[in-house]
C-alpha cells in the first residue's frame, strides 16, 4: 500500500526550488575556483609557499 | 493552557527566490570593471616579473573585494536607494534581496578576498585591500555619505586605492607610480560623480543625501566641477614632466585633458536648463572614457616596450 502522505513543513514552491539549485550550483563553482587556485598556487609557489611576505 | 494559544500564530518564513544575476547585481559590475581595469594597470606597470597564477588571483581578489564593498554599500543603503529612481531596481528595494542576505553575501566575499590575498600573494596587500573595503563601506557610506557634501571627495580615496593594492601585490611595497595613479582617481572622482549629482538632483534630493548641487545649488557645483578638472588634468599630466611615464602617456593625457577641461569649462558657462543638462551629460559620458583611455594609455605603453624595447 502506498502511503500518500502530505509533506509537514514548509513546500518550495518551484521558483524557489528553481533558484535555490542556482544558489547551489553557483557557491560549488565557487569553491571550485578557490580549492583550484589555492592548488595553482602551491605549485606556482613550490617551497615557497610557506614563506610569508609582510 | 498557555496564555498564547500557539495554533494561532502563523509563521510565513520568507523563502528566497534570488537567482545568482540578483548576487551579480550586488557586486556593482560596472564599477567592478572599472576597479579591475585600473588593477590591472597598477599590476602591469609594477616592476618585475609577477607569475601569471599570482597576477590573476591578485586581480580575482581585489575584484571580489571590490564586489564585496558594493554589496555591503547596497546592504546600507538600500532605504536611500529605494527612493531614488537610479538605485531602485536595485535587488534590496526590489524584494528579491533581504538586509541580511546582502550583509551576509558581502561580509564572506570580503573574508574570502582579503584572506586569500593575504595568504596566496602578501599580507601588505591583504591588509590593504581590507583597508580598501573598510575605507569604502564604514568611512564613505556609513560615516560620510548622510552627512556633508564632501562625500565623495573623502570616499573617493576607496575608489582610487585599487591601483595601490594591485602593486602592493605584485612588489610587496609601495612606490610613487601607484599613488600617482590613485591621485589621478581621486581627483577624477569629484567632477564625475557631481556632474552625475548635477542631473540626478532631485533624486539625491528626495533621498536626503547632502550631495553639492542639493547642499549649495548647481552653481556652486559647476564651479567646484571646474576646479577639480583643473587640478585633475595637472595631476594626469604631471607623471610625464616628472619621469614616471613616458611620451605617449604625456600626449595622451594632454590632449584628454584639453578636452575635459573644455567640457568642465562648458558645464560652467551652460546655465539654461537643456544646455546646461546636455553640458553636464557629456562631462560625464566623457569622464569615463578619459579615465579609461589615460589608464589604457599606460597599458599600451608597458605592451609596446615589451613587444619593441628597441624603440624605447
Amino acid at each position: 500500500m502506498a502511503d500518500k502522505r502530505e509533506p509537514d513543513g514548509i513546500v518550495l514552491t518551484e521558483a524557489q526550488k528553481r533558484s535555490r539549485r542556482q544558489r547551489s550550483i553557483a557557491i560549488a563553482l565557487a569553491l571550485g575556483v578557490l580549492a583550484v587556485l589555492f592548488f595553482a598556487v602551491t605549485l606556482v609557489k613550490g617551497p615557497a609557499v610557506l614563506v610569508r611576505p609582510m | 493552557m498557555s496564555v498564547i494559544d500557539h495554533n494561532t500564530i502563523e509563521f510565513s518564513p520568507r523563502i528566497s527566490e534570488a537567482g545568482v544575476a540578483d548576487y551579480m547585481a550586488l557586486l556593482k559590475p560596472r564599477v567592478m570593471s572599472l576597479v579591475v581595469f585600473t588593477a590591472l594597470v597598477g599590476l602591469v606597470i609594477a616592476p618585475g616579473h609577477v607569475h601569471p597564477v599570482l597576477a590573476f588571483t591578485s586581480i580575482l581578489c581585489i575584484a571580489v573585494g571590490a564586489g564585496a564593498s558594493g554589496a555591503l554599500n547596497m546592504w546600507y543603503e538600500s532605504d536611500i536607494d529605494a527612493l531614488m529612481s537610479r538605485t531602485a531596481n536595485r535587488p534590496i528595494p526590489r524584494g528579491r534581496i533581504t538586509r541580511p542576505e546582502a550583509l551576509a553575501f558581502g561580509m564572506t566575499l570580503a573574508f574570502f578576498a582579503v584572506m586569500t590575498l593575504g595568504i596566496l600573494v602578501n599580507w601588505f596587500a591583504g591588509a590593504l585591500l581590507a583597508f580598501t573595503i573598510f575605507f569604502y563601506v564604514v568611512v564613505y557610506t556609513i560615516a560620510l555619505k548622510r552627512w556633508t557634501a564632501q562625500n565623495i571627495v573623502i570616499g573617493g580615496a576607496a575608489g582610487a586605492l585599487p591601483p595601490v593594492v594591485a602593486w602592493a601585490a605584485a612588489t610587496g611595497s609601495l612606490s610613487v607610480e601607484p599613488i600617482l595613479l590613485s591621485l589621478i582617481i581621486f581627483f577624477w572622482t569629484p567632477p564625475h560623480f557631481w556632474a552625475l549629482a548635477l542631473f540626478r538632483s532631485d533624486d539625491y534630493a528626495r533621498a536626503g543625501v547632502p550631495m553639492l548641487p542639493v547642499v549649495a545649488g548647481p552653481d556652486a557645483t559647476r564651479l567646484q566641477i571646474l576646479l577639480y578638472t583643473l587640478v585633475l588634468v595637472a595631476v594626469a599630466i604631471a607623471p610625464w614632466p616628472l619621469g614616471y611615464f613616458d611620451a605617449i602617456y604625456g600626449v595622451t593625457s594632454s590632449i584628454l585633458g584639453v578636452a575635459m577641461l573644455v567640457l568642465a569649462i562648458e558645464v560652467y558657462r551652460r546655465r539654461e536648463r537643456g544646455e546646461a543638462l546636455r553640458a553636464t551629460r557629456k562631462l560625464f559620458a566623457f569622464s569615463i572614457f578619459y579615465l579609461f583611455a589615460l589608464f589604457a594609455t599606460l597599458l599600451i605603453e608597458v605592451v609596446a616596450r615589451a613587444v619593441a624595447p628597441s624603440i624605447w
